[in-house]
């Protein structure tokens, strides 16, 4: 689980660390969110992008601390609406690798319907959201992916409602990359995001990624992960199967479709503002 | 004659029919062969609720002058039937020396229009037009139209067969068709409202304010921009769409209101300047990120045509009651840029200027258009020629040494870092921060960046465009929007009476300028403030930041109906 995968990372000019910044997280001890953050810097270094021409937006929460803490351009939006920010970037600068970092709560919930449509726009991005089924930054409510029977000074008993399964969505919505990891498994989740930053299309990576403060038997994850099938579909209803049929801790990548991203025309400039001011003399 | 309905020599023309009678077709033909001819002028429509189709009233207003508001009257009512006209009557006020035409075979008028003493003269709208194949009556219409107004007809012939013959009527016919009205009318005496011809450099203009503001915000560097559709700002983005690809740029239709700004904000952060366009109810969305853009400092810019409120309102017409949630809807102390067109044609350079001052100043900048401003169509004096604005944002260039994103400079501007650009990675951030960036909640941080952000916008020089101002007196008028056009008028109205009147409409609202207005105001004892709303907003919001005179006349009125010249004469008539 812990093999460090340097060697492979010295044939390159960059180098993990590159991508750190010295701003200090907030992050509790033992949070699963600095595994997501060791793996996106060995994903970035292994595809030796210049940190300048990353940049990783955010909404909030204890996830969406994360562009801050690393060496490229970062914009920490607000609640719910990194997708949308990463898209209008995207689309403007199609040449930057864009990567949104966000959370249960962040991407699924007030971010909801974002969520759904940028899989169905499918524009060129890598989506990371750190699902530790708990709203940290806000001292432990249910998100939409709590069990519904999870107790909490809000819910007392429960919030009694059904989390949500965000792959199988995603998948509904048009994702066309689709995979889970464990942030105790930064090698793991570091091929994922290099295999979803090389997607061409929409890439969604949910990380389990346990809250130790408000979630500590999350730390279970550990021993209860376990690898997905052997390989990525590229049929959607194979990968519907499998989803459905998942308990929620296999990690791997469930789907790999044919891209249809959504991008700006990138046809030249066809005509100057004068012709088309023209058009309004009589 | 009695005395003319305003100081200009506009003749007002109102065209109502039921569905596919075609009196919107024929207004806006109208309008555009009185431009050809070097009128100007205006059209607002105004319809039933219906999707498609419905009754319909084109309010046409021609002059040899600039056109800028509706007038107190119209000179001539046209009804191609009278089905569902009492829906229009509030809209068509009359007097006796107004003429209603129509078709004996249609109908009397309805009482509440004959109750106006109007004149009437019966002409067989329908039959003349079986007399032509294919004839139509608001074709008809539009030649008994030409011969009263003294419209040349080949301009007519012009518009009407480049518009019709398109699709598919034979251009032939539709002379003729017009040929028969106008002969129809020819015997017309003493019904005639001619306007004289305009000599000279007569080329005009044709676009509606949500066009010019497209067109602006393409002049001020906009090449991207993300909506979602929402009644009556949708045409701007239609309008914006094809011709953003053609320069470069890209328009994409978000999933709601919030997505639509935040689309924005990221192609501004990434160097690329933007905008959205939206009316009350998605302006409401929008302020959570409109309070990001202030405090992570990124240029954009929020073209809000306003409606009636407050909730879904009345979508289709028009109100100045945005004014509050724009100036004051951001939670926290945000400050940032507000502008209101002043006119139709105004959208241009008012939406132009906002997004040179967003990118200047890296904030987000409202333009308070409305449904008036955005949906009437002019025939106008073509604005000065493109002058497409260089790139006022400054830029951190590439560089070794520590960059401080947030940095306090004199100006309260600091260079904003653009992704790609080596050495000078940051994170914006709607958290508070210090100059670095990093996200600090200490007392000192909070107080220098509140006084960065404040500062940049009050020590920028406006100029003189922060307001338009005309004539000299011991009264004032003050106004914004599209209550600016009635109040110009009456202006010029009370000044042809003997009345020293200023008129002052304020083009920048926020920012507001205390120092410059107390300028204008220097000498002026009393002040008639006049807009649209119902709360007064206009003027609580004058009361809040300008030092005015005790004597104050307040002119208020919500929409839907538009504030007309005679009401704001009435209100200066108090002070003679």
């Amino acid at each position: 689980m812990k093999r460090m995968s340097k060697p492979e990372i010295l044939h390159f000019s960059h180098a993990a660390k590159d991508y750190k910044s010295d701003v200090k997280p907030i992050w509790c001890p033992g949070c699963g969110h600095f595994g997501v953050q060791a793996a996106l810097f060995r994903a970035l270094a292994q595809l030796d992008l210049p940190p300048e021409q990353v940049a990783v937006i955010s909404g909030i929460g204890c996830s969406s601390r994360l562009p801050a803490y690393t060496e490229c351009y970062g914009f920490h939006g607000i609640h719910g609406r990194a997708l949308p920010l990463a898209t209008g970037l995207k689309l403007a600068r199609p040449e930057l690798t864009v990567i949104v970092a966000s959370g249960d709560g962040d991407a699924l919930s007030i971010g909801g319907n974002h969520f759904l449509h940028a899989c169905r726009r499918d524009v060129d991005l890598t989506c990371i959201v750190m699902d530790n089924a708990v709203y940290g930054m806000t001292k432990g409510q249910p998100s939409p992916t709590t069990a519904p029977d999870w107790n909490s000074k809000i819910a007392p008993g429960g919030a009694g409602f059904n989390p949500l399964q965000p792959l199988a969505v995603a998948l509904a919505a048009g994702a066309s990359f689709i995979a889970r990891g464990f942030s105790g498994d930064p090698n793991g989740i570091a091929h994922l995001l290099v295999e979803a930053i090389r997607h061409p299309g929409f890439a969604l990576v949910q990380v389990l990624s346990p809250c130790v403060t408000y979630r500590p038997e999350e730390k279970a994850w550990k021993q209860e992960v376990h690898a997905a099938g052997p390989e990525p579909t590229a049929d959607p209803a194979e990968a519907a199967r499998r989803l459905f049929a998942d308990d929620g801790l296999s990690t791997g990548i469930f789907y790999r479709g044919r891209p249809a991203p959504h991008a700006a025309t990138t046809r030249p400039v066809s005509r100057d503002l004068t012709t088309i001011e023209a058009a309004f003399a009589l | 004659m009695s005395a003319p309905f305003s100081s200009t020599d506009a003749i007002a023309i109102a065209i109502m029919g039921s569905g596919g009678a075609g009196a919107i077709t024929a207004g806006g033909l109208l309008l555009e062969a009185a431009g050809r001819v070097g009128w100007q002028g205006l059209m607002t429509r105004s319809v039933g609720p219906q999707i498609r189709g419905g009754e319909a009233l084109a309010m046409v207003r021609l002059a040899t002058s600039p056109v800028s508001a509706h007038g107190d009257r119209f000179h001539i009512l046209l009804a191609l039937d009278w089905e569902n006209a009492e829906r229009f009557v509030d809209e068509v006020p009359l007097d006796a020396d107004s003429l209603i035409i129509s078709d004996p075979a249609a109908g009397d008028p309805p009482a509440t229009l004959r109750a106006s003493g109007a004149r009437l003269l019966p002409l067989p709208l329908d039959r003349l037009a079986e007399s032509v194949p294919e004839g139509r009556a608001n074709i008809v219409a539009l030649g008994v139209l030409a011969r009263l107004l003294a419209l040349p007809l080949e301009s007519l012939e012009t518009v009407v067969v480049r518009a019709l013959a398109r699709k598919g009527v034979n251009a032939a016919y539709l002379r003729q068709t017009l040929a028969v009205g106008h002969d129809a009318a020819a015997g017309c005496n003493g019904f005639q409202r001619p306007l004289p011809p305009v000599s000279g450099d007569s080329g005009r203009w044709l676009l509606t304010g949500n066009e010019a503001a497209a067109l602006g915000a393409l002049r001020g560097g906009v090449r991207f921009a993300a909506v979602y559709p929402i009644t009556p700002a949708t045409d701007l983005a239609e309008w914006l769409a094809p011709r953003l690809e053609q320069v470069g740029g890209h328009l994409i239709q978000a999933e709601d209101e919030i997505a639509a700004l935040n689309m924005a904000l990221g192609a501004s952060y990434g160097g690329v300047p933007a905008l959205t366009s939206t009316s009350g109810p998605g302006l409401a969305l929008m302020t959570e990120t409109l309070g990001l853009a202030v405090a992570a400092e990124i240029p954009v810019v929020v073209v809000n045509v306003m409606r009636g409120g407050p909730s879904t309102g009345i979508p289709t017409k028009s109100e100045q009651s945005d004014l509050n949630i724009a100036l004051y809807g951001l939670h926290g102390d945000a400050p940032h840029l507000v502008l209101a067109p002043t006119s139709v044609s105004d959208c241009l350079f008012t939406t132009q200027w906002a997004v040179q001052l967003a990118e200047t100043l890296q904030c987000p900048a409202i333009v308070l258009s409305d449904q008036f401003l955005g949906q009437t169509q002019v025939a106008c004096e073509p604005p000065p020629a493109a002058k497409p604005t260089a790139s006022t944002r400054v830029i951190a260039s590439v560089g070794g040494e520590r960059y401080h994103r947030y940095a306090l400079t004199p100006s309260g501007v600091s260079p904003m870092a653009i992704p790609g650009v080596p050495g000078r990675q940051y994170t914006a951030d709607g958290l508070e921060h210090n100059p670095h960036g990093t996200p600090s909640s200490r007392a000192a941080d909070h107080q220098a960046q509140l006084d960065k952000r404040r500062d940049k916008l009050l020590r920028y020089d406006y100029g003189a465009a922060w307001a338009e101002v005309e004539g000299e007196g011991e009264i004032a008028m003050l106004t914004w929007g599209s209550a600016a056009g009635p109040v110009r008028e009456a202006a010029a109205r009370a000044r042809a009476q003997g009345l020293a009147v200023k008129a002052i409409a304020l083009r920048l609202l926020a920012p507001a300028q205390p120092a410059r207005l107390a300028t204008l105001l220097s000498g002026v004892r009393r002040v008639l403030v006049v807009e649209q709303s119902h709360s007064q907003q206009f003027l609580g919001y004058l009361r809040a930041h300008y030092a005015l005179p005790a004597d104050i006349l307040i002119l208020n009125q919500p929409g839907p109906l538009p504030i007309r010249p005679a009401g704001v004469l009435a209100q200066l008539s108090q002070w003679k």
